[in-house]
Parts: structure tokens; sequence; C-alpha cells
């Protein structure tokens, strides 16, 4: 459940740079280039992105209650490169870039099979680590970034 | 610019952080979690103390750190691991060390720091000279 089409455009990675707070100008214009952590918003091509709200489907936020809906299985794994939701948090991100993603690109997100884990915690119990490796082609089947993620979900709720 | 191993550069990557930019960030990412965009849904029902950043807004921060020093297009690898939370309210910086330079590739330790100096992220960065 990845983006199997993810084209890179010059509005997205303007936005994108704002929110991170970076005025560099590689990532303004019909040219730019790519955040090195860019593709984590693939997310908005994943059709199924479970932290995304979806038209005609309840969504867990506050509304009248505090949440939309009661939970149940909380989720499921993470996507744009692992990372948590619900109760999960992400833990790990690691990416290797292979050239720079620019304008005009179209990326198709291939997730390949990761590690799962366990380990006690100090203050919020048992954790248990998954693994998520996506790789990122272009429209020529070149590899343009690989990216490992490493979300946790905790028993209690991690804070200070 | 020639580095050299030990070499160290600080930057100021976000300031007083509000929510407004996190719920900037989900928009821009895709990643609406109500842990970091509904502060209601994130104390009420979460048990945490407030909304939070996502992890990933704290390294797309620390990449910003990273590009100034190398530039957008030389990156061969970032990465790291989120070490604690970071908070409205909070200020991070960003500490590149230079640890090795080798082949064309300058390898960096990466430490983003919160204002009472507790690590949020502990990670890495490889870039071509």
């Amino acid at each position: 459940m990845v983006a199997e089409r993810f084209p890179i455009e010059e509005g997205h990675i303007t936005a994108f740079a704002r929110s991170i707070g970076d005025a560099n100008p590689a990532y303004t214009g019909p040219d730019a280039v790519a955040p090195p952590t860019f593709v984590q918003a693939s997310a908005q091509w994943d059709p199924d992105y479970f932290l995304r709200p979806k038209i005609g489907q309840p969504w867990f936020g506050s509304g009248k209650e505090p949440t939309g809906i009661r939970r149940d299985s909380g989720g499921g794994s993470g996507s744009g490169g692992g990372g948590g939701g619900g109760t999960g948090l992400h833990a790990e991100q690691h990416y290797e870039y292979h050239r720079p993603l620019r304008v005009g690109d179209v990326l198709s997100a291939t997730v390949l099979p990761g590690k799962t884990w366990e380990k006690e915690g100090r203050r919020a119990g048992k954790l248990v680590f998954s693994e998520t490796v996506i790789e990122f082609r272009d429209q020529s089947g070149e590899l343009v970034v690989t990216a490992r993620g490493v979300g946790v979900r905790t028993e209690k709720p991690v804070g200070s | 610019m020639g580095w050299n191993v030990g070499d160290t550069k600080e930057a100021t990557v976000v300031e007083d952080l509000k929510r407004t930019q996190i719920v900037q960030y989900a928009g821009a990412s895709g990643d609406y979690n109500p842990l970091h965009t509904d502060e209601v849904f994130a104390t009420k029902v979460a048990g945490y103390p407030s909304v939070f950043a996502h992890g990933m807004l704290t390294m797309g921060m620390t990449g910003r750190a990273v590009t100034d020093l190398v530039g957008a297009e030389s990156l061969v690898k970032f990465g790291g691991r989120f070490t604690s939370q970071v908070w409205p309210g909070d200020t991070l910086t960003v500490r590149a060390t230079v640890e090795s330079v080798q082949d064309g590739v300058v390898t960096f330790a990466l430490s983003t720091v919160n204002q009472d100096g507790t690590e949020v992220f502990s990670g890495y960065a490889a870039a071509r000279t």
C-alpha cells in the first residue's frame, strides 16, 4: 500500500519546503529539485494511506467527541518510508540517494519485506519495532531513492 | 569547500515551533495523524501533554541544515534515529560534525537538540564534495 504513481510536482515541492522552513531557491521553479526527505510526501499519492481523512469514511480525530471512531486494530503499517500512526511512533528513517529527484520525475514505490523485533522499554512498556524498505524508481525503472523506515508501537504514551 | 575531520557547524532550524507549522507539514507531507494535528485527540484520547511534531518534520528541518552546507544535489545518504519528541514551543539546533573525508565523499555526524540540550534526532549524512 504505497504510491504506484508519485509525480514530482513544483507546487508540492514548494509547499513541502515551506513546511520545513527551507527557503533554498533550489526548491522553487520548474526545474526544482526535491528536499532530502521529500519522498515521505508520497503518502499523498497512496490511495489507502490511513493517516489521511478520506471522503465518506470515518476519521479517528476529534469532532463532537474527542475521537470520531472507536479504536480497533489502530491502523496498519506506515507508508511513505516507515513511520507510525495511531499509537505508533517513527523511530528511525534512512535514505540512500542514487540521483537528485526533480520536478517532472514520476516515481513508483515498491515495498520490500522488513524485519520486526521487540524490546522492553524503560518508560513505555513493551516496544514492537517494524522496518519498512521502500524503493522509489523513476519512469524508466531507474532506482532514485531507497528509504528504510523503522516504526515502533508502544504500550503506553511516551512523553515529557 | 574543503572539509576537515572535526569541523563543526551549528544552525538553528526553528525557534519556538508553532502548532501551525506542524499542521503545515501535515498538509505538505500527507501525514494528518491527529497526534500531530488535533490537540483534543492528542491530549484526551492518546494521553499526550499536547500535539507533537512529526519525526519527519524534525528530520526535514535537520536536512535543511545539511543541504545549506553541501548543496541540494550532492547528498548520498541521510538518516538517523528520533531520540526524543519535539513539542510546540521547542527551538531546535542542528550540529553537524565532519567524521570523514574520503574518495570525494564527506560524512557528517548529526545531532539535533532542543532548547534544553536534549537530543531529538541523532543521525548522519554523506555528500559528494
